[in-house]
């Protein structure tokens, strides 16, 4: 009987270690992967947005993926720049291998050149939303610019 | 109860962690007869969970007679879809232990209670969501399709 007492204390303690690192991880804002030169958006029926869009990849079976849908939905609706794409993985198979997503949600800002600025997995928050939209250097000078114009 | 709606979304957290105590029990028993019976009892329940999604399980209707009454509206329903995904995980995984358990591998029922335990106990503590985390690796890798 120590021996399974002993078994279980582990176990309670080792999935304790993992829900911390786990919680830790969701919507943090991540470098981007190397992406594969020429991801072809809108062959995917991707529209991009001029400066930055948030392209998530989601699934039916995925509880996180409706509220990371209505931060990110929420950002886009106070700029006309800021665009919003939600794909279903199923849907979208080779595009998921190509680039290396392996949960949902997984969102990558995607600048308007096509190129992956920074990628997100998990729930994301509106705070962590916002920190991924600062990575993009040229829609924060741009927008500095216009702003003393 | 209307299904087009969703459900409460602490309904299958509440269950989770009702499944994890259950799991916790099993790993307590060890590699024995009494826990290859007590996790084939878990199976079944998860077999319920999947046939009539996780509202339908033993452990929904405990909540929905029980705890929802004494609890205010939730802030939003959830879809039923990702924890029915969740409870076909679940029996899976028991299965597995308990088939193996029947074929006279008693030490599988205490190493496949011990892996439900982790994804039942983090569900009901953090909410974490093996629809999230697993059916995209799964679709990738050809063991599930759409």
């Amino acid at each position: 009987m120590l021996g399974q007492v002993i078994a279980l204390v582990v176990l309670v303690l080792g999935t304790a270690a993992l829900g911390v690192w786990w919680s830790a991880r969701q919507g943090a804002v991540r470098a981007p992967r190397e992406t594969p030169a020429g991801i072809d958006w809108v062959g995917s029926g991707v529209a991009l947005a001029d400066r930055v869009t948030f392209v998530q990849f989601s699934a039916e079976v995925c509880a996180a993926c409706r509220s990371t849908s209505r931060v990110l939905g929420g950002l886009t609706g106070s700029s006309a720049d800021v665009g919003h794409r939600e794909l279903l993985v199923d849907d979208h198979l080779d595009l998921v291998r190509a680039l290396g997503v392996l949960r949902t949600p997984t969102v990558l800002v995607v600048d308007g050149g096509g190129r992956e600025v920074a990628r997100m997995s998990g729930v994301v928050s509106d705070t962590q939303a916002r920190q991924a939209l600062n990575r993009v250097p040229t829609a924060v000078a741009e927008a500095d610019g216009e702003g003393q114009s | 109860m209307n299904m087009s709606k969703g459900i409460d979304p602490r309904g299958p957290r509440v269950g989770a962690s009702i499944t994890a105590v259950l799991l916790a029990a099993v790993v307590l028993l060890g590699a024995s007869t009494a826990g290859l019976w007590l996790l084939t009892f878990i199976m079944l329940s998860f077999l319920l969970g999947t046939l009539r999604g996780s509202e339908g399980s033993w452990q929904g209707l405990l909540f929905k007679k029980f705890i929802r009454p004494r609890l205010g509206p939730p802030a939003e329903m959830e879809d039923r879809r990702p924890p029915r995904f969740a409870q076909a995980v679940g029996l899976f995984v028991t299965a597995v232990g308990v088939i193996l358990g029947f074929f006279g591998v008693l030490p599988a029922v205490p190493i496949a209670a011990a892996v439900a335990f982790v994804a039942a106990a983090l569900n009901a503590v953090i909410g974490l969501c093996l629809g999230c985390e697993l059916y995209l690796l799964m679709r990738r890798t050809g063991l599930v399709r759409a």
